[in-house]
């Protein structure tokens, strides 16, 4: 679900385009916008608070084998909340999960990964360290 | 605090339009509400949850929310994870905590809800009780606001003594319980001003 909902939506369809076989679903719960508040640490061990409100799609489809997946994505495109509830309930069907991992999970995760990598060595070039020379008295 | 969590493999859809079927649905609680003892229809299609009739399900779905408590009998228990989902409702144990209960059995004894208090008499429960009938020009004579002489309807399953218990909740006034009837995708209330005989 990281994957799917820190995906780009056209990355997302495209590679939903190149699947194969593509299951009959229903929603649930029509994709909907709210608001989610998003709690944090400081440095990740102090106390809670709240850090702030962030928009938040969700939708929760049912296929047509029964299976039922969730997909809460940021921002308000609904399109990206359905399908990924629609992958998310592939991926718990033995016989789409190869298929789905295969075809859209591992691409997006290596575009997410490649993204990432870029903006670090983007960031890396502009990178200065700092030292202090010794002084050689005392 | 506990975290329930929701069994989605068997839960109906809810709402196929949000927004219009609870409006719909809420339009016909409003006109059942303002003619006590008038038997009118939800009128959208919906999948009933479970133990849950078609009205009941789809009157849960248009009023229930975060903010409003809801007690299940035990028969209509098997709904909760269906409110949890779809309305985002707090199940609660005690009927006297609820904002709604729903009732799929027999009808438990009225003082056992929220009565409301005389400053905020909103604050007691609504009943959606579950009944196996509804006919209009029964046993039942109703009058009272909303009702221009007198309004006559059968309502099945209610226990036997309810016209003295009823008598009792209006007595409480401005507090005291109201009570909306369904079967099917029938809908009749009985708000607590609504005095009943047989």
């Amino acid at each position: 679900m990281s994957v799917l909902a820190k995906a780009q939506p056209k990355d997302l369809e495209v590679l939903w385009d190149n699947l194969p076989q593509k299951p009959g679903w229903r929603t649930l719960r029509r994709p909907e916008v709210g608001m989610v508040m998003v709690r944090g640490r400081a440095g990740g061990t102090g106390v809670r608070f709240n850090l702030g409100e962030m928009t938040v799609t969700r939708c929760t489809v049912r296929l047509d084998n029964g299976l039922t997946g969730h997909g809460y994505v940021s921002g308000r495109n609904k399109r990206h909340a359905e399908l990924s509830a629609v992958i998310d309930a592939m991926m718990q069907d033995p016989d789409s999960r190869e298929d789905v991992r295969d075809g859209v999970v591992e691409p997006l995760c290596k575009m997410h990964d490649d993204a990432q990598q870029a903006a670090a060595v983007k960031a890396g070039a502009t990178k200065v360290d700092f030292f202090t020379v010794v002084r050689g008295d005392d | 605090m506990s975290i329930q969590t929701i069994d989605a493999s068997r839960i109906e859809p809810g709402f196929a339009d949000p927004v219009l079927d609870a409006q719909s649905v809420f339009r016909s609680v409003l006109a059942a509400m303002a003619e006590p003892g008038k038997i009118g229809e939800v009128e959208i299609a919906l999948k009933p949850a479970g133990p849950l009739n078609l009205a009941t399900s789809a009157v849960c779905l248009a009023l229930a929310d975060f903010d409003t408590p809801v007690w299940l009998d035990p028969p209509a228990a098997p709904a909760a994870d269906f409110l949890r989902f779809h309305c985002g409702c707090p199940i609660v144990d005690d009927p006297a905590d609820a904002r709604f209960a729903v009732i799929a059995g027999d009808l438990p004894a009225l003082p056992s809800f929220a009565q409301g208090s005389d400053e905020y008499p909103d604050t007691s429960t609504t009943v959606l009780f579950q009944s196996d009938a509804l006919v209009p020009n029964g046993e039942w004579r109703l009058s009272g606001p909303g009702i221009r002489d007198e309004a006559r309807i059968g309502i099945g399953g209610l226990p036997a003594g309810f016209a003295t218990a009823w008598q009792q909740n209006n007595a409480l006034f401005p507090r005291g319980v109201d009570l909306i009837i369904t079967s099917g995708r029938q809908i009749c209330c009985l708000p607590r001003t609504t005095i009943v005989r047989n």
